[in-house]
């Protein structure tokens, strides 16, 4: 591949540090909606489940729009977390990881869901009567055997924040350095003269990376899958 | 003494049993599949909660519907082998061997790792996987991870209706070894007339949701013989 220009690899460090981030910070959320749509019965549920799968079927650019009313400087989140922390989510980078992880939502609720209806739950059982509560259940048996589903789901959900666009440009704009990730900077240089060069790189990097983490997570998930049959 | 008076609704089928039984050697629920024999011992491990009644084990009470008491499993200490063994597969046998073990107090563990597989001759096995051993290895295990929780009363639902007669000779030996050795009362649940006579101090008798019989060996099954 021929050398990548500084501009571009910045595009790539902020898109692998959104990318990361949106995962990172959205698993723990991702594990209770799984974890509540799985397990609990509670009034509303129908409601969480829609919400959840929400950023799949409504317009990306909607999704951000929204983001745009409830985090931007004068929306109701948005001033809270600035008069409160100091922190501007509106046209920064984590703004982008938050837009990402909205839009990556589902793919990774879902795969931790299936993953959590498929725990034997006879095995959490005996667990109990071996001495752990409940929480020691979770942590000891069920997360563990988990393990394949919050890996898939992970790897899916960083693939798709990679991906993102719609959302991302409409909330956080296109600004170099803080939230021109691959997408966004892929668009930019087509909508330049003499940017296809630098455009056709850019994406061939893009199928290269989520092949990659497609790749990884397989491996992982086989490695895993081996280690619990025996 | 293990004291039970207990009732509980499953769909049509309904549970309601009283009983008080000796809990020196072993105690066998024996009857037909589907007369409660699993609710009943569900019921005493806190996996299945009663309607109503109480459950009391030498005096202390596991559950009470009038004074709502109701000890969660994890706190009654009672081993439970279940007829599938239910081995922690993310586990390697010695994983599995101290989940229950590391959850006792230290003060309380009167028995040990090192005293089980000796007992249980599963020294070979403890690198492995529960995925990767036999039938008759996973019982055993499952029957040492039992007792490492150092239970007051263990529980044992048909532990050998999985296994073929062959295993069945091979691990009926280790539970009149628990009885003999160890002196833990056992609740044995079993459907296998040849089982409970081998093995049973006191039968239940069990048939559709009642106890009809309550004795010795010989008084509950020379009765129903006859």
């Amino acid at each position: 591949m021929p050398q990548l220009s500084e501009l571009e690899i910045e595009a790539l460090r902020l898109s692998l540090r959104v990318a990361c981030w949106s995962v990172a910070g959205s698993l723990p959320f991702g594990l209770l909606a799984a974890w509540l749509l799985a397990r609990r019965r509670f009034p509303g549920k129908v409601l969480l489940d829609a919400l959840v799968h929400l950023p799949l079927v409504v317009p990306p650019v909607v999704i951000g729009y929204a983001l745009l009313l409830l985090f931007g400087r004068n929306g109701p989140v948005g001033a809270w977390l600035y008069d409160t922390f100091g922190i501007t989510v509106a046209f920064t980078w984590q703004g982008a990881a938050l837009a990402s992880a909205v839009m990556a939502f589902p793919l990774m609720v879902r795969a931790m869901r299936l993953s959590l209806e498929a725990v034997d739950r006879k095995l959490e059982a005996a667990a109990r009567t071996l001495g752990a509560a409940p929480a020691d259940v979770f942590f000891t048996v069920t997360l563990p055997l988990m393990a394949p589903g919050i890996l898939a789901g992970a790897v899916l959900a960083f693939a798709r924040s990679l991906g993102e666009f719609g959302a991302t440009i409409t909330f956080v704009s296109n600004i170099p350095g803080e939230t021109r990730t691959l997408p966004i900077a892929i668009y930019s240089l087509t909508q330049t003269p003499g940017g296809e060069a630098a455009a056709l790189r850019l994406a061939i990097l893009s199928v290269l990376l989520a092949l990659a983490a497609l790749l990884a997570s397989e491996l992982l998930a086989r490695g895993i899958q081996a280690r619990l049959r025996g | 003494m293990l004291e039970v008076r207990a009732k509980h609704r499953l769909g049509v089928f309904q549970l309601d049993v009283e009983l008080v039984a000796p809990t020196g050697g072993i105690v066998a629920l024996f009857g037909r599949s589907g007369a409660g024999k699993t609710s009943l011992v569900n019921m005493l491990a806190g996996l299945l909660r009663p309607t109503e009644g109480r459950i009391a084990l030498n005096g202390t009470v596991l559950f009470d519907s009038a004074a709502r008491i109701d000890l969660p499993p994890e706190r009654r200490r009672l081993g439970y082998v279940f007829q599938e063994g239910r081995l922690f597969p993310h586990l390697d046998v010695r994983g599995n061997l101290l989940y229950g073990f590391r959850r006792v107090p230290a003060a309380e563990r009167a028995i040990r790792l090192e005293q089980i597989v000796e007992l249980l001759d599963i020294g070979p096995l403890l690198r492995r996987r529960p995925g990767s051993l036999s039938g008759g290895e996973k019982q055993r295990v499952a029957i040492g991870r039992a007792l490492l929780a150092n239970p007051r009363l263990l529980l044992m639902d048909e532990p050998l209706a999985s296994l073929d007669a062959t295993r069945k000779a091979e691990i009926l030996p280790f539970i009149e070894q628990l009885r003999d050795k160890l002196r833990l009362p056992i609740v044995y649940v079993s459907h296998d007339m040849g089982e409970i006579v081998r093995l049973a101090d006191t039968v239940v008798l069990l048939a559709d949701g009642r106890v009809t019989a309550i004795g010795s060996a010989e008084q509950v099954l020379g009765r129903q013989g006859a």
